[in-house]
């Protein structure tokens, strides 16, 4: 009973082609709500677009929403392939926690907090220790065929309590210079996360798109009986994605520890798994699994944080910001829905004259036979 | 096909109780319906005919309101009405049963019938009073049902049979079946077609969809005939012959006439070479309460049909041999060596394919492409590290657009957008893209139109000549007889025989064996 | 597709909430667990339910509390709520039905107390709270409230600030950053820092949001007030962590923190005074965790039926940079 998803627009009246085409496209919905944000920005904050160069970097706060985007950018991308293939993966949140916990640790305790080699073995430590979560959660979900919400929530709530058991409860300082770079620093004068967030998008972009991972995960997603019996193997990329956005989210606490220098296992990524649905949501993927679009999902994640610095700019009081977001939050779902936007176009038609539709086909049938 | 118009109630006249005018409806990437008109007359049994793609489907989804038309009126005793949503369309008297039957198969039958509308007792539902109701209906029906049962206990044709009971409740106007007899066996369609002439006479008017020609003019008084989007013609049945509706039905193609027209089955074909190792032989194989151990050999360039009745064990005999099903007892060999099918990937490396019955379900990736859909088998098999280019994935899929004639010819089409022939061709292009050594083609002309359904007959003639052994699953005997060198018989989960289609066998012999387990 | 969304998201908060519960059944870690009034060899027993564990803070807290309950001879059994109320209060239940002599703890939140603590009325047990206060009308429910004085220390804030500024009447613009939304610390410090210098009209808060106490959120939101505020003259911090994330933000916006930007914290972490020496911080005003010792002392005279005062505060102080040297070998948390 799913309809098509461009219910309606077939008939538009008095809309171009090329306009057609163009709120058919699937990136146009997030595109248009980020943009209208930021325009809002600059309406309120009237220098809200200026970057300037200082300290030798790149400076202004499109740089930070960039920056501080990046991780939520790393969060969704994996959940979007975990989406895809009709999961959710709920434990990443704890993961960016236990990843940062695991690195600021290691770091504080090293004999050579500054050295390379210790920041090699922090990043390995951190990143390995994920995918082992990852793992976990896939093989949950592919062999033992647990629920991912269910499987995955073991991880979220546990994992939380691993990040504090590593952290003592405390919040770790590390001063290394090597290790802020990664998630505060900056490379030919772009703050490095954003740059690094990049790559892993476009990796993750051109593995999914150039080879059939893509096309697989979309065909698991979208029909599991089916792909089953075209012979896909399911438990390999199940496992694949889930390992995929649990690495995703350890990088994602690698960056949001080293930004400020610090591990706080208790905070560190707290709900982040929410907003990182809500990214892939306003990027286009749905829940049901299927079709995904990572560019989507990367507008998806630039509008949440957009919408936190808007908040900040703005003075909205503390007590009214979680109004505030809902709000928004809501606005962006409707305006995304096919079926709200059909209804709105249709109520604004049927208060115009009806057209006189199809009358010239009349003549136009052969051979009409009247009882 | 050659019934004689049997005597009908007058057509009727005066206002009609249903009309669409100038009805227009666009897909992306298609045009399903332009400008089409459709007149419905209380106590009527009206047809609906045209090819795959016709545009069938979407006019029924217009008409009961689960597409809005982009353009065009459609009007209930006179009224212009524009439905929203599915309920008001029923709540005009309009009622749809689906060709797929759109029931919750863990809800009891009762509950499947009312469902919405339960009989209330304080605030509550009133269970006995539920299940009185929908006993007496079943019994209206002359069906032997017991209503307490989950729907999932009972096959597909019974499925199909409560959903137009729960139709036939709702108090409508108008009834609309969407292909209702695709899967129901004589009997049922007969029991069908008793209840449907009963509601015509008490004014009902019914819009039905069929790709057999024969009910249609058993049970029609006028037809509606569509052709790519387009309205071909209303006639009145008893001016045309089977012929001259198939000639409205697909224009000027000719050829398909002539071949429909030869109503010899041509199953004295050359027999294949059929000595020395099978491809493949099944000995005792089988699966506890789903299919009783069976011996089957199958040929290289061989066509084995299975016949029997809906549930009677075809499908589940074949999914064995495809690994869909783990069999839990008996051997089996491809190549003269022991072969264990643990998924189908297994069966797949084994050069096996196997087209679903169920299109939609176990078969499309419904929001992937055409050309996603036709490499995806391909892909699957290379793995993911070894991706067909793009290049490549065009090439083959506009080559076998064209092959296999689909349409629309877009490879970029979402799959779940194009009509059931065109998509059953889509899942024959993606095996065939495989190469198959065998192919399991489970129902695949069910609910395709004629056009469709001798090109995939001519298909199958065709792979079996250059080679290909081929397991064809069909409810209809003439289809099976016309196409197969060997027939299987199933009788209640039981191969009961396998019978070689020389001279001597004929559709009541098979049909004998169906209804007996014996085969002289 | 967004309702499914949130159902999926109520589920999973749904569910998430019935895992902790089950992993919080308060474990007794004192050494006699005894069912009697009080234990079987006359020590006295106290049932203290913690917050959590959410930060280096709350831990001291917890530190002290085991160390001083152990130097006083009195059996503690501890009880970490995972910063949830349904937790704390199925906690003060089960130390009912064991019936310990006293009990202590610090609310997760202000309000919803009433009933468990008639409870703990009705048994006899008397009650006090430590470090939060409840928002209950009812005054006999607990026996007294140890703890910091949240709007002291807001007031503490703005006499340095208004002492700071003396003698000047440019105009001083203040950004703050808020403590978790909603909680107590959050609302007294705000609210005892703004009586103060509403006083002079040069202090003028420009900016005022929530940093969830975080030093991520702390420094995000920083930077947001940078970018929007060309002229900051002091930051104020509800705690050290968002006042440690700012200053790496004001560093990054090429400004020298304590200098172009003067900061007042509250809390007293170790590396707040760290910051401290470093002159990047200008004071912080002292939120002490160590009331271990005075808990004990209370807890006995409860325990004997000697009356208390209502209010008891913890010792604390306000250090600035001169004497940040000096008080950092000593800082516990």
């Amino acid at each position: 009973m799913t309809p098509p998803d461009d219910t309606g627009a077939g008939a538009r009246p008095g809309r171009a082609p090329g306009a057609r085409r163009l709120t058919g496209h699937r990136l146009f919905w997030p595109a248009a709500v980020l943009a209208t944000l930021l325009l809002g920005n600059v309406a309120l904050t009237h220098d809200f677009f200026a970057v300037r160069v200082q300290n030798g970097h790149l400076y202004g706060s499109l740089i930070d929403i960039l920056q501080f985007g990046a991780p939520l950018i790393l969060v969704s991308l994996g959940m979007t392939l975990v989406i895809a293939t009709r999961g959710i993966d709920l434990s990443v949140g704890s993961t960016v926690a236990i990843a940062g916990a695991l690195a600021c640790e290691h770091i504080a305790t090293a004999e050579d907090p500054g050295s390379l080699s210790t920041l090699t073995t922090a990043i390995a430590l951190a990143v390995g220790v994920a995918a082992a979560i990852g793992l976990l959660n896939g093989l949950l979900v592919a062999r033992l065929g647990v629920q991912p919400i269910v499987a995955t929530l073991v991880l979220m709530v546990a994992g939380r309590g691993v990040a504090q058991l590593i952290t003592d409860g405390q919040i770790i300082s590390v001063s290394s210079a090597a290790y802020k770079m990664i998630g505060g620093g900056y490379w030919l004068t772009l703050p490095f996360a954003v740059l690094l967030a990049a790559a892993l998008v476009a990796v993750t972009s051109l593995v999914t798109r150039r080879t059939a991972l893509g096309m697989l995960i979309e065909s698991v997603g979208g029909n599991p009986v089916a792909s089953r019996l075209v012979g896909i193997r399911a438990a390999g990329l199940l496992v694949t994605v889930y390992v995929l956005s649990a690495v995703c989210a350890a990088v994602a606490g690698l960056m949001i520890s080293s930004n400020v220098s610090s591990a706080d296992g208790n905070n560190a990524g707290l709900w982040i798994e929410l907003d990182a649905i809500l990214a892939v949501v306003i990027g286009g993927t749905a829940l049901t699994g299927g079709r995904f679009s990572l560019g989507g999902t990367v507008l998806g994640a630039l509008v949440i944080q957009t919408l936190s610095t808007t908040i900040y700019t703005l003075g909205v009081p503390p007590e009214t910001t979680l109004v505030f977001k809902a709000l928004v939050v809501i606005v962006v779902c409707l305006v995304q829905s096919p079926v709200f936007r059909a209804r709105l176009s249709r109520r604004r038609r049927t208060a115009a004259p009806e057209p006189a539709a199809g009358a010239g086909d009349l003549t136009a049938r052969r051979q009409e036979v009247h009882p | 096909m050659t019934a004689p118009p049997t005597p009908r109630t007058p057509t009727p006249a005066g206002r009609p109780v249903l009309e669409a005018r100038g009805i227009r409806k666009a897909f992306p990437g298609v045009l399903a319906l332009d400008g089409v008109d459709l007149r419905l007359f209380p106590g009527e049994v009206h047809a609906l005919m045209g090819e795959n793609g016709a545009g069938k489907s979407t006019l029924i989804k217009v008409l009961t309101g689960v597409h809005p038309p982009d353009a065009g009126t459609v009007s209930v005793d006179g009224g212009p009405r524009r439905f929203a949503q599915p309920l008001e369309a029923q709540h005009a008297g309009i009622s749809t049963v689906y060709q797929e039957v759109n029931l919750c198969p863990n809800l009891s039958v009762a509950e499947n019938i009312l469902v919405g509308r339960e009989p209330r007792r304080f605030g509550l539902v009133h269970w006995k009073a539920l299940h009185r109701r929908a006993a007496r209906l079943i019994t209206e029906l002359e069906l032997d049902l017991d209503v307490r049962m989950p729907l999932s206990a009972h096959s597909l044709a019974v499925q199909q049979l409560v959903a137009i009971v729960r139709a036939v409740d709702v108090q409508a106007k108008v009834l609309v079946l969407d292909e209702p007899t695709s899967s129901l066996d004589r009997d049922e369609v007969a029991q069908l077609f008793a209840l449907v002439r009963r509601l015509r006479d008490r004014g009902v008017a019914i819009l039905f969809v069929t790709h057999f020609l024969d009910q249609v003019f058993d049970l029609c008084d006028r037809v509606t005939v569509l052709r790519n989007g387009r309205l071909e013609g209303e006639y009145r049945i008893d001016e045309l012959t089977p012929v001259t509706l198939v000639h409205h039905m697909v224009g000027s193609e000719l050829s398909t006439l002539d071949e429909l027209a030869e109503t010899s089955r041509p199953g004295t074909a050359a027999a294949p070479e059929t000595a020395g190792t099978p491809f493949l032989s099944a000995r005792g194989l089988t699966r506890a309460g789903s299919i009783e151990p069976y011996d089957l050999d199958i040929h290289r360039g061989e066509v084995i049909g299975l016949a029997g009745l809906l549930g009677s064990g075809r499908t589940e005999a074949a999914r064995l041999l495809f690994g869909a099903d783990h069999a839990d007892g008996g051997e089996l060999r491809i190549h003269g060596e022991r072969a264990v099918l643990r998924s189908p990937r297994t069966a797949i490396a084994h050069k096996i394919a196997f087209c679903s019955e169920n299109r939609k379900a176990e078969g499309l990736i419904g929001e992937l492409t055409v050309r996603e859909n036709i490499v995806l088998a391909l892909q699957a098999a290379r793995g993911w590290t070894r991706p067909l280019s793009r290049a490549r994935q065009d090439e083959i899929a506009a080559r076998w657009t064209e092959v296999l004639d689909i349409r629309p010819a877009d490879p970029e089409a979402q799959v779940r957008n194009l009509s059931g022939g065109n998509q059953q061709k889509v899942l024959l292009a993606r095996w065939l893209l495989t190469d198959p050594e065998l192919l399991i083609l489970d129902e695949p002309t069910r609910g395709i139109d004629i056009g469709a359904k001798t090109e995939i007959q001519r298909l199958v003639g065709r792979l079996a000549a250059e080679g290909t052994a081929v397991l064809f699953i069909s409810a209809e005997l003439e289809e099976v007889l016309r196409l197969s060198h060997r027939v299987g018989v199933l009788r209640d989960h039981r191969l009961v025989a396998t019978l070689p289609n020389d001279t001597t066998l004929t559709p009541d012999r098979i049909l004998g064996a169906i209804a007996t387990g014996a085969t002289s | 597709m967004a309702h499914r969304a949130l159902r999926v998201i109520a589920a999973a908060a749904l569910a998430a909430g019935a895992l902790t519960a089950c992993t919080t059944e308060p474990a007794p870690t004192g050494t006699a667990g005894g069912t009697g009034k009080g234990s079987s060899d006359g020590t006295l027993v106290l049932g203290f339910a913690q917050v959590g564990a959410e930060s280096g803070w709350r831990t001291a807290n917890t530190k002290s509390v085991r160390e001083a309950a152990e130097k006083a001879g009195i059996t503690l059994k501890f009880s970490d709520a995972q910063q949830k109320q349904e937790n704390q209060i199925k906690a003060i239940r089960t130390f009912i039905q064991q019936k310990v002599d006293v009990i202590a703890f610090s609310p997760v939140v202000e309000s919803g107390w009433d009933t468990v603590l008639k409870e703990a009325k009705n048994a006899g047990i008397p009650v006090i709270l430590t470090d939060r206060a409840v928002d209950s009308q009812d005054t006999s429910l607990y026996q007294t409230f140890l703890g910091s004085d949240f709007v002291k220390e807001g007031q503490e804030a703005g006499k340095w600030l208004v002492k700071e500024y003396e003698g000047t009447s440019d105009p001083v613009n203040v950004v703050e950053l808020q403590g978790t939304t909603g909680s107590a610390p959050a609302n007294d410090r705000k609210a005892g820092f703004a009586e103060v210098v509403k006083g002079d009209p040069k202090f003028k808060v420009v900016a005022s949001q929530t940093g969830d106490f975080t030093r991520a959120k702390g420094k995000e939101v920083m930077q947001a007030f940078l970018k929007s505020h060309e002229d900051i003259d002091v930051l104020y911090a509800h705690n050290d962590d968002m006042a440690l994330g700012a200053i790496q933000a004001i560093e990054e916006a090429g400004k020298k923190p304590g200098t172009d930007i003067k900061v007042i914290s509250v809390d007293g972490i170790k590396d707040a005074f760290v910051a401290m020496q470093e002159k990047k911080i200008n004071v912080v005003v002292e939120c002490n965790p160590l009331l271990g010792d005075q808990l004990m002392e209370l807890a006995k005279k409860v325990a004997a039926g000697e009356s208390v005062p209502r209010r008891v505060e913890v010792k604390e102080g306000v250090f600035t940079q001169d004497q940040a040297a000096a008080a950092l070998p000593g800082r516990q948390y």
